[in-house]
């Protein structure tokens, strides 16, 4: 690889790390779909998925493949090029963001940050701002279809989530604050100092803001107790209703890779990203591989935790009603939010 | 590579601007003109304004734009009629937008020595962080314009909430 400019260098590891985080990313998202039916599984005293191979493992490669021969219909009355595309635009945006989110500590390979495929300084809103990008691919889906249960899904779907969305990026002003920069990188380093106790829900006293972006997270990405748009006793199955084969499966593909994203968000902002919990109470054991790896692990393991605590939520929490959730998004979560702010630049200007 | 960047999305956007002029339906113009921001907000980005491009793509692609279409979803607009269009767009809007076109070219070209420190995408490369200074301008030089602006929005939304609400 010596006679190699820097450039190609960088062009080769850049596409090779695309690859790698693109399919970790998707069979993350075929897996969660078989964590979460072995979980509520379990939660409500059955067995989930057991028949296709062992513990049931091969069961999300079943259903993709059975998703892809599915027939693709196509409804008549579709807005065609609009049907086609809110289904890709819904799962780039789900995928994109996982662009900016470092995963590991930095470890440079050649000058390559190996574990982040982009260091942004602006990472935070990056992900923001793709996340509202995303919802026009149920806006659109909603109106393609030409069916009112699919807009009815689609315009609660959206208005949902452009009002949690205010309420999600305020909660993140504190962190932003107490980090003083929008570069994931640099919060997830403003926290690593005394491990645990440095975190910004602990030793940052950020845990309101945690528990409102929790809420609104929720809410972003349409799941439990907050899936108003596909109630399936009210409206079929909301706005995916017309969609069928692939194109379904990019809806539901798109829904995971969102829960998977905002769980990295939660676990960089909150929970020190990929950082030890111990800080460095624990030796550092093993070669430089090892200390590579292990904030791997660590940061795989909150994700896992936060994917977990979702599933139970969902299988414990009835769903609200839909007046009940605007007025507790703009009346409780919104409000909530700005006393955090308040109080957390007071607190920042007055030790600072 | 910045260069590359700037045709491609300079490009792109001056597509959007057109197919939103030439859509019949209002939807599809509603999502040329997403494109359009989008790739305006790329063009920020490569001329190092990170914070107005993400505030670009935040605010307008994705609320005020997606309010656009909730509307249009909503009322159920249908396709335009192709009309001849009114006479006065002819006398006065083609000139009109010639001399705006006139101008605004011959200010950035009189301007060229003042604007030309910034170079298409000469802040891709070494990532400074500017949000900082942004800020700092606007909480202390434009303090009292960045105020009013925001009482300005105030009032639209009192405006707003009076004529949704009749009966307070």
């Amino acid at each position: 690889m010596s006679h190699l400019t820097n450039f190609e260098v960088f062009l080769l590891l850049s596409v090779l790390k695309v690859g790698v985080v693109l399919v970790i990313t998707l069979m993350s998202v075929a897996y969660t779909v078989l964590l979460e039916r072995k979980l509520l599984g379990r939660m409500q005293n059955r067995w989930g998925p057991s028949r296709v191979g062992p513990f049931g493992l091969l069961q999300p490669i079943v259903d993709g493949a059975k998703l892809f021969l599915k027939e693709d219909l196509m409804p008549l009355a579709v807005e065609r090029p609009l049907f086609l595309l809110a289904p890709v635009i819904a799962l780039a945006c789900a995928l994109v963001s996982v662009a900016v989110v470092p995963f590991g500590a930095v470890t440079r390979v050649r000058g390559v940050d190996i574990f982040e495929l982009a260091n942004v300084n602006i990472g935070l809103l990056v992900i923001l701002g793709i996340t509202s990008i995303g919802v026009y691919g149920i806006t659109l889906s909603g109106w393609s279809s030409n069916n009112k249960y699919s807009l009815l899904g689609a315009l609660r779907s959206t208005a949902q989530v452009i009002s949690y969305e205010l309420a999600l990026g305020l909660s993140l002003v504190g962190v932003v604050l107490r980090a003083q920069s929008l570069n994931l990188r640099t919060i997830v380093d403003s926290q690593s100092a005394h491990g645990m106790l440095s975190w910004n829900i602990f030793g940052g006293f950020q845990f309101v803001a945690f528990f409102i972006y929790l809420m609104a997270a929720y809410a972003e990405t349409n799941r439990a107790p907050f899936d108003m748009a596909e109630a399936e006793t009210e409206l079929v199955a909301g706005y995916h209703t017309e969609y069928s084969s692939m194109k379904f499966a990019m809806f539901f593909m798109a829904e995971y890779a969102n829960m998977i994203t905002v769980s990295c968000v939660a676990t960089l902002l909150f929970f020190g990203g990929a950082s030890s919990p111990f800080g460095h109470l624990i030796p550092a054991i093993g070669g430089h591989i090892m200390q590579a790896i292990l904030p791997v692990l660590w940061f795989v393991a909150k994700v896992f935790a936060f994917l977990s605590l979702y599933i139970w939520v969902r299988a414990t929490l009835p769903r609200f009603r839909y007046d009940q959730l605007m007025s507790f998004g703009w009346k409780f979560l919104l409000p909530l939010a700005m006393a955090n702010i308040i109080i957390t630049s007071f607190v920042l200007a007055i030790r600072g | 590579m910045q260069l590359a960047l700037f045709i491609i999305f300079g490009a792109l956007a001056l597509g959007g601007a057109l197919n939103l002029l030439f859509q019949r339906h209002p939807i599809n113009s509603a999502l040329s003109l997403v494109v359009v921001m989008m790739s305006l907000a790329v063009l920020y980005w490569s001329l190092g304004a990170e914070f107005l491009a993400a505030a670009q793509v935040i605010v307008y692609s994705g609320a005020i734009m997606v309010l656009f279409v909730f509307v249009i979803m909503l009322l159920n607009a249908g396709e335009e009629e192709h009309t001849t269009g009114s006479r006065a767009a002819y006398t006065v809007g083609i000139p009109g937008a010639a001399a705006i076109f006139c101008l605004l070219s011959f200010v950035f070209l009189s301007e060229r020595n003042a604007l030309s420190t910034s170079a298409i995408g000469g802040d891709l490369g070494n990532g400074v962080d500017n949000i900082a200074a942004v800020s700092a301008m606007l909480f202390t030089k434009q303090l009292l314009p960045f105020e009013v602006t925001s009482i300005l929005i105030l009032v639209a939304i009192l405006g707003a909430v009076v004529l949704a609400r009749k009966e307070l």
